[in-house]
């Protein structure tokens, strides 16, 4: 195994890691955006132009923020904390270049580890004011999320026994070397992190992300206190909690395009390669939204029960298939 | 990396079995007969697959042969006949939930496990590189074994066993090149008729206990002719 870091000016480097993380948080919306349009597109509707997230966040962002009045700090305090764990988290994965600082400091298990933090202060959040409706969403969130880890962390575990490392910036390095090969392994863990990716970013079946349908929200119970910049907050994390799951499908298992050098023609192509990747990846969402319905809550464990059958299955396919001898 | 040394077809051997293990799984955990038998019929066409990819890549014309066989009995002929069978009986729409699927699951993937390990011995032996896949058929052949042992719908239990010969049948194709010809004709009518029979004998068991529950077969009922 090579690994091909080149060593870069410190300052290069950082500042592209920074400019990568912003790019995170500018494209983050439009996503959300073309997944949406796509979907009215297939339901037969107009929709909103793909620009129309920007337009809510900003009128979201110039609102007053009303609070109740029995919340505590912690209330006020949570859409920071969320916003900014699920920020750091995805700048840790690759978007357009490999090598990074952002992304050797982290590993995966860092990333899994921010985002638990933020939903864990989502669910106190939703606690907090006491309205029967954020308890129910918090506790069907963590009884999503607790099925939910484990299967991602095997599926995770697949990849990182496959490169030798949990750090995503070698497993894209290393898939890039042995792009050739086909690997059953692989194609469990994929389809394990479809399913987890699924159900953490609260899309159908799972959650319903366009409801305020009362038996059947999970994410929207949790925020309905929310308001003003606190709203923003909130649903701009949701679309970079979407994106990153986004990348990290497809940076992982289809890495072309992501730039190992650092030059500004790399850069570009990496750009739109990702760009398309995440289009492409946008319209599977949007189709398959379209084509299925929610599930029942109850039938949630069976679905995860699922992706953790595959992260398992890619473990002892990787195992049995892909070490011996 | 043991994995570069392959050709492309031998890697595509490798991830078709690797499917045919999830459909094993896919096998025990189905609740809905009609989508059970879909599944068997894909695990079928599977292993005719990789029967394909097996004599494309060694060379062996008579498994072409043998591919074709599978297709037709094990991927079309079987299930078509299974699910005749089920609409006749009026279990299209019929589900049956595992007792605790969870427990089943973890049994099969702690099978997967000891078929590695009884495979291990083996594997350190140089032999053929197929030898990892006769640790996913053994793990198939074990897994149809459990689908007999944990559902109690006999149609269920049929393609169990069903499956286990799709278990055996990729263990010789990966591990011998394939049986002889007469062998492999021997095995197919054998199913066949077993197939058939079985038929016969469902609509028996519900002639006799009114379902086919095959737990209900544990109970003693008496005839109404012969009340005190």
């Amino acid at each position: 195994m090579d690994h091909r870091l080149t060593i870069l000016p410190v300052a290069i480097s950082w500042t592209l890691a920074l400019g990568q993380t912003l790019l995170y948080a500018l494209l983050a919306p439009l996503l959300a955006g073309w997944v949406r349009k796509l979907k009215a597109l297939l339901q037969n509707r107009r929709g909103a132009p793909i620009w129309q997230p920007y337009r809510d966040l900003y009128k979201l962002f110039g609102k007053e923020a009303r609070m109740a009045h029995t919340a505590s700090p912690l209330f006020r305090a949570a859409p920071y904390i969320v916003f900014v764990a699920t920020w750091l988290a995805a700048c840790a994965v690759p978007l357009i270049a490999v090598d990074l600082p952002t992304a050797a400091v982290a590993d995966v298990i860092v990333i899994a580890g921010l985002l638990a933090l933020g939903r864990f202060f989502l669910a106190l959040a939703a606690m907090d004011v006491g309205t029967a409706f954020g308890g129910m969403g918090a506790s069907r969130e963590m009884f999503v999320s607790a099925l939910a880890e484990p299967a991602m962390l095997l599926a995770v575990f697949t990849l990182a026994m496959t490169a030798h490392s949990t750090n995503l910036a070698t497993v894209i390095d290393h898939q890039l070397v042995s792009m050739d090969l086909l690997r059953p392994s692989f194609m469990f863990a994929l389809a394990g992190l479809v399913l987890v990716a699924i159900a953490e970013t609260g899309r159908i079946p799972v959650d319903n992300p366009a409801t305020h349908l009362e038996l059947t929200m999970i994410h929207e119970a949790m925020i309905l206190e929310y308001s003003g910049r606190h709203l923003a907050l909130i649903e701009w994390a949701g679309q970079l909690k979407l994106m990153l799951y986004g990348t990290l499908l497809a940076n992982v298992f289809f890495p072309w395009g992501i730039a190992r050098t650092i030059d500004l023609s790399g850069l570009a192509f990496a750009l739109g390669a990702i760009v398309l990747k995440l289009a492409a990846l946008g319209v599977a969402l949007a189709a398959g939204e379209t084509v299925l319905a929610k599930m029942r809550v109850f039938r949630i464990p069976a679905f995860l029960n699922l992706a953790l059958l595959f992260g398992l299955l890619g473990l002892l396919s990787h195992v049995i298939l892909e070490v011996g001898t | 990396m043991t994995l570069a040394r392959l050709t492309l077809l031998d890697q595509m051997m490798l991830v078709l079995a690797a499917v045919v293990l999830f459909l094993s799984f896919v096998l025990l955990q189905q609740a809905r007969l009609r989508a059970a038998i879909h599944a068997f019929a894909w695990q079928g066409a599977l292993v005719a697959a990789v029967t394909t990819v097996v004599a494309a890549s060694q060379g062996l014309t008579h498994l072409y042969f043998s591919a074709a066989l599978t297709l037709a009995l094990k991927a079309l002929l079987i299930p078509w006949m299974l699910h005749r069978l089920v609409l006749r009986l009026g279990l299209d729409r019929h589900s049956e939930l595992l007792h605790r699927p969870a427990l089943a699951v973890m049994a099969a993937s702690s099978l997967v496990i000891f078929s590695y390990w009884l495979v291990l011995p083996m594997v350190q032996q140089n032999l053929l590189f197929t030898r990892n896949i006769v640790a996913v058929s053994l793990a198939v052949i074990l897994i149809g074994l459990l689908m007999m042992v944990v559902r109690q719908q006999a149609i269920a239990q049929v393609l169990g066993f069903m499956s286990m010969e799709n278990g055996l049948f990729l263990a010789a194709v990966s591990a011998t090149g394939g049986m002889p010809l007469v062998v492999e004709l021997g095995v197919a009518f054998d199913v066949l008729v077993a197939m058939v029979l079985f038929g016969v004998f469902f609509f028996q068991i519900r002639q006799s206990i009114d379902s086919l529950d095959v737990d209900r077969l544990n109970r003693l009922t008496e005839r109404h002719g012969e009340q005190p």
